[in-house]
């Protein structure tokens, strides 16, 4: 007698509690990432008295406009400052420090001198009390980044929880079908060999003719399926014909990881802060790293915060330093080095030579939003082409779109003759001849 | 068995064919000479001048078209003179066109805030911080048109994103949220 495939094997054991264990992991997978508990930094030494919470206030609205804790800035790194001059002068210096540099105190004149002679604006406003708050706060130690780490990751987890949660269940579910699949297969190999084993016979396969041959012998549909697939294979080759040219959905290796998320999505700068050419000019323009020096020249690092678990943090101080580099800007020593060096930006969206675009007269003329070609770029990890840049998409949005007459002085001859002519309240841009050759092809 | 062999190479075929496609490559493209200008792009590179750049920087001493010169330096005393004697050229029609509101929203509110108090968008997320409130600060439509002209401190200089009319639309501006404040 041959051996019969064991019902409580070890292995479809295992099968099963695999594929239990996977349709079940899913639903816990959410509430894994909720409760991180919220690890604060160690209370601070209260060493000066002040209070370091009303401290960082005050810290923030008047004086992190030139100094950070841990890194020179417009003025000098404030962390420890106590420690380095006595109270009484602090204060002095802080209340009027140009006076103290006019009178001659040697320690003034030295810091004056470090600093480019850059002059500190006074703070009379400021009561001794309200000092005492802020050394309090800038004689704190640093906090611990490992200690911030677990609480900083659990909120990127929560954030990105929705958009993970549906891979990792498709996923599981693409697992559990085969498994299932593989399960089948089993089964039937293991009924095969108990009707084996017990002698039953299965009913042998009867002889059929083959199925092509019955499909050859019928000319009917032989035709029909020859139309049919030259009628198949004219649509595919066609659509593969029609985009070639189409870039939609580029999305290049750029030289440095700019986010569009972080910037216009979660700071919410205005998309012409940056292209601020759109509104003047032709092209939209790349910024010049200067505008982005504007704000990184304050911002050398991203918090920990903005870390997701695709890119780290270090991954996105790099992207800064890499702009550093380019821009020739020395972090320690808060000034321009004079070595700069080109950013090869990778070139997404390009029209063809042969058509003529203009930025401002759609964005500033027009009154048309960025997003409605570019899409949504402030969700943008990394930038792509949204639009197909065709003519029959330029076309169709001229044919469809109401242009915004209000208010809109440019419009206001062109329309009242138009609306006569046409006796329409509302005009596309079409009627008002966005559809002839000339316009953009000359 | 061997009907497992086919199907596995099937579907190897099908995933190396639709592997082809590449996000990460631009596409082809039909008569690429008409697609691809014979004149310098903007921000090309070419091999017409020596940095291999097709931007270059206005020859020394050129000013373009309509450039109207401003004679107060960037230090503290051109911040001083500014303050007490720049005046801005704008009428009243300028001034109430609500363009300065307009570029006021692109250019300043992330870290001055709607009302100008200092709590924009950036600030309030803590990536830039010590933004003054307009209320608490001495502060002229000259002294705004230095500041938006060459930077103050961490601020940088918007010289290069608004054209000198516009700086002063917003300089008008900013002194309307002030007297809100």
């Amino acid at each position: 007698m041959k051996k019969v495939g064991n019902h409580n094997s070890n292995s479809r054991k295992m099968f099963l509690s695999l594929a239990m264990m996977l349709a079940f992991s899913f639903s816990s997978f959410a509430q894994d990432a909720a409760p991180a508990a919220p690890t604060e930094a160690a209370p601070a030494a209260a060493t000066t008295g002040g209070d370091p919470v009303k401290g960082k206030a005050l810290f923030n609205s008047n004086c992190a406009a030139c100094h950070k804790l841990d890194a020179k800035s417009t003025g000098p790194a404030l962390r420890g400052v106590a420690d380095k001059h006595e109270k009484e002068w602090l204060y002095k210096w802080i209340h009027n420090s140009s006076d103290m540099i006019k009178s001659g105190d040697p320690a003034a004149v030295k810091l004056f001198n470090e600093n480019n002679k850059s002059v500190m604006t006074s703070f009379p406003q400021l009561s001794n009390e309200d000092i005492d708050n802020i050394i309090a706060y800038t004689s704190e130690p640093k906090a611990e980044p490992a200690a911030a780490l677990p609480g900083a990751q659990a909120g990127a987890d929560a954030a990105q929880g929705s958009g993970s949660n549906n891979n990792v269940i498709l996923g599981v579910l693409a697992l559990v079908l085969v498994v299932l699949v593989v399960m089948l297969f089993m089964v039937n190999n293991v009924l095969r060999k108990v009707a084996k084993a017990n002698g039953i016979e299965v009913a042998p396969k009867a002889q059929r003719t083959p199925i092509w041959k019955a499909f050859v012998k019928n000319q009917f549909l032989v035709l029909v399926s020859c139309v049919f697939l030259l009628l198949a294979s004219g649509y595919f080759v066609y659509g593969y014909l029609m985009q070639v040219g189409v870039d939609q959905d580029y999305q290049p290796i750029q030289p440095i990881h700019y986010s569009h998320k972080i910037h216009a999505g979660d700071n919410e700068i205005n998309c012409k802060y940056c292209h601020s050419a759109a509104r003047v000019s032709k092209t939209a323009g790349i910024p010049s790293l200067n505008v982005c020096m504007n704000c990184h020249k304050n911002i050398s690092e991203v918090a920990e915060t903005t870390a997701t678990p695709e890119y780290s943090k270090a991954f996105y101080d790099a992207q800064i330093q890499k702009l550093y580099d380019a821009v020739g800007w020395d972090k320690t020593t808060q000034s321009y080095t004079g070595k700069t060096q080109p950013v090869k930006w990778v070139r997404i969206h390009n029209l063809p030579d042969f058509v003529y675009f203009n930025h401002s007269q759609h964005v500033t003329v027009g009154g048309i939003e960025c997003q409605t070609c570019h899409g949504p770029v402030e969700t943008y990890e990394i930038q792509k082409q949204f639009a197909p840049l065709t003519m029959g998409w330029c076309v169709d949005c001229h044919r469809k779109t109401d242009v915004k007459m209000e208010g809109n002085g440019y419009y206001k001859k062109i329309h009242e003759e138009l609306s006569k002519k046409y006796g329409v309240e509302k005009l596309t841009e079409a009627q008002m001849g966005g559809l002839e050759c000339g316009k953009c092809h000359y | 068995m061997k009907r497992v062999y086919k199907i596995t190479l099937l579907l190897g075929i099908t995933m190396l064919v639709a592997s082809c496609h590449n996000d990460k490559a631009p596409n082809y493209q039909y008569f690429p000479n008409m697609y691809e200008s014979v004149g310098y792009e903007t921000y090309s590179e070419s091999k017409a001048f020596a940095n291999g750049q097709e931007g270059q920087l206005p020859a020394k001493g050129s000013i373009n078209r309509g450039f109207e010169p401003y004679e107060y330096e960037n230090s503290t005393a051109g911040y001083e003179l500014a303050k007490a004697n720049l005046k801005s050229p704008l009428d009243s029609l300028d001034r109430n066109s609500g363009k300065g509101k307009e570029l006021y929203e692109i250019y300043c509110i992330s870290c001055h805030g709607a009302s100008g108090n200092g709590k924009g968008k950036l600030v309030e997320r803590e990536k830039f911080l010590g933004v003054p409130s307009y209320k608490d600060r001495e502060i002229t439509e000259g002294s705004i048109f230095h500041v938006e002209t060459y930077g103050l401190n961490a601020m940088g200089s918007h010289a290069n994103q608004l054209s000198v009319h516009e700086r002063w639309l917003v300089a008008d501006y900013v002194l309307k949220l002030r007297s809100q404040l």
